[in-house]
């Protein structure tokens, strides 16, 4: 594709940039270069990192220059253009499986719901509505271990983060900061709206894939009972 | 066995060089935050450059060996001593059972290494020994080590540790071997260390004053400044006008400028992703020299090429791989 740009993250990585916009189309691009990698992984390659628009390759610069003799940045912008190429024709658009996340909404458990409500003008089971509508798209996971970036929320319900930061959100609440919404993987200090908080545990370090949501994921969020919230979290982890 | 915590220090991790793989998950990588100096030691104790060692922050911790034990201390000089004696850095130390180790004032640097022979024994956690703090994950039970804990060691293999033992004379409670690594091989520390950079991928949305004002300015380093980044104080870097970047992966060195203007440069237990635009990205050989800078210490920041980050990363790999096949000879006596 055209519009692909190639630039150096110093001595150590190449990002491909393959779009300008968080637009699915472009997350689509970035999913199927993801999992070419994964399928032809070359010597060298560390991990990558994929983004909204980006994918970034990090690399060993001592084992691609073999030992200092090459270029080794050449050497991996020679891969990827030869990986992009191969890709033009291979773009699939298949529907991943909508992976649903119970959520018990309001009270102790989702502090800034009424908050919410107030702003968008609307009354806090309204708010739930139009949370729980959409099917939400991962668009990656970063910031925090199993955090997803998730796009798609009711821009009717996109609230500003708090103006003083709690010192502690726990594991699993459900927030909204401006247009976005999510959930928070791990207990950690954070400045978002807090609605509600599922008892799925979305990282552990034990799991074969730490991290409950992967990038392309669908996501619903289907509201739950204080007592099913309470059985769930006693049975914990996975769906 | 192993060694026991008799007093913690302010912060004494068990790193290796980082837990790869998992960015995608999210997973922060974490290791050495100079990761130059545990390789050194653990080639110095006859360990592969990965293996698991502690890492000691300004406030070192004393420590009682409760099996004979290689021992070698790198990086930050934070006057090691072996039951009240001056431990000498940089070079393999051959430790009897029931020595302590401590440390005292800090004297250059911030983080000390101690590889022993074999690695910690921690269980790895995705593949990797590191210890992430915030997330609890990883090293010794995810956490900083405290008094009273009581840590294993792999130990060094029978016939090494039986020519050790009958090298050490029999009242004698340490040996320092009669060779280490020449200081010239070592990364270039210093207080207030100039460390170099590459232009970042969005280096060409700020405006010409501030990038002028990168390159030359002392930049000091915050207090609030920690293993996962550096906030350093100085003029605003401005951008020519706002933009919003989307979120993109960020890396060890990674220089993110906050909407304030100030920069974050991002350290060993940096988040995989961030949203602020990246001004620039410092050299992998000088990031040793990043790690090893206090709060207060002052930065300068010097322009180089790709091509001139590439060469010095090769130059820094090579005096590893010398040091690994010279200390290969010397241990194989």
């Amino acid at each position: 594709m055209s519009s692909v740009k190639l630039y150096p993250l110093g001595e150590t990585a190449v990002v491909l940039q393959l779009g300008e916009e968080m637009a699915v189309e472009t997350h689509q691009y970035v999913k199927a270069v993801a999992r070419f990698l994964d399928q032809n992984p070359f010597p060298g390659l560390v991990e990558y990192v994929p983004a909204f628009t980006t994918v970034t390759v990090y690399y060993d610069p001592w084992l691609l220059s073999n030992r200092g003799q090459q270029d080794p940045y050449a050497v991996v912008e020679g891969h990827l253009t030869h990986l992009l190429a191969q890709l033009e024709t291979g773009l699939e658009a298949e529907k991943p499986p909508v992976k649903k996340i119970p959520v018990v909404y309001g009270g102790e458990f989702g502090p800034d719901l009424e908050e919410v409500a107030q702003q968008a003008g609307l009354s806090p089971e309204e708010v739930i509505t139009r949370h729980t509508r959409p099917e939400y798209l991962v668009y990656l996971i970063g910031f925090a271990p199993g955090f997803p970036y998730l796009g798609g929320l009711d821009p009717s319900l996109a609230t500003p983060r708090k103006q003083v930061p709690r010192s502690v959100v726990p594991a699993g609440s459900v927030g909204i900061a401006g247009t976005q919404t999510g959930v928070y993987p791990l207990e950690t200090p954070g400045g978002w709206q807090i609605i509600g908080r599922t008892p799925l545990v979305l990282f552990d370090p034990e799991r074969e894939l730490p991290s409950l949501l992967q990038m392309g994921d669908l996501v619903r969020f289907v509201p739950v009972s204080e007592k099913e919230y309470l059985k769930r979290k006693k049975q914990a982890h996975g769906f | 066995m192993g060694f026991s915590v008799e007093k913690a220090g302010l912060l004494t991790t068990v790193q290796d060089l980082g837990r790869y793989g998992y960015q995608k998950q999210g997973m922060v990588v974490s290791g050495a935050m100079d990761a130059f100096a545990l390789r050194v030691a653990n080639l110095l104790v006859g360990n592969a450059q990965n293996a698991a060692a502690l890492e000691i922050t300004l406030v070192g911790p004393r420590l009682l060996f409760q099996q004979d034990t290689l021992l070698a201390v790198t990086g930050a000089d934070l006057s090691p001593r072996l039951d009240a004696k001056p431990l000498p850095m940089n070079q393999p130390v051959f430790v009897r059972a029931g020595t302590r180790l401590e440390f005292g004032r800090a004297v250059q640097g911030c983080r000390a290494y101690l590889a022993l022979g074999g690695g910690v024994d921690v269980p790895p956690v995705m593949g990797s020994a590191a210890t992430y703090l915030r997330a609890a994950v990883g090293g010794w039970h995810g956490r900083a080590l405290q008094k009273d804990d009581q840590v294993p060691l792999k130990g060094l293999k029978p016939e090494q540790l039986k020519a050790w033992q009958e090298r050490l004379p029999a009242p004698e409670p340490f040996l320092a071997a009669p060779w280490g690594v020449f200081p010239a091989s070592l990364p270039p520390y210093a207080g207030n260390p100039t460390v170099r950079v590459v232009p970042g991928p969005e280096y060409g949305l700020f405006s010409s004053e501030a990038q002028e004002a990168f390159w030359q300015s002392p930049f000091q380093v915050a207090p609030a400044s920690d293993r996962m980044g550096y906030r350093i104080a100085g003029p605003a870097l401005t951008l020519k006008e706002p933009v919003e970047v989307l979120s993109s992966a960020v890396t060890f060195g990674t220089v993110q400028i906050l909407a304030n203007g100030n920069p974050i440069i991002l350290m060993a237990d940096r988040q995989t992703t961030g949203g602020y635009p990246r001004l620039g990205q410092v050299i992998s050989a000088d990031l040793p020299l990043l790690a090893q800078a206090k709060p207060g210490a002052t930065i300068r920041f010097q322009q180089v090429s790709l091509a001139q980050a590439q060469e010095l990363y090769y130059q820094q790999e090579r005096t590893l791989a010398q040091l690994a096949s010279a200390l290969h000879l010397h241990l194989k006596r």
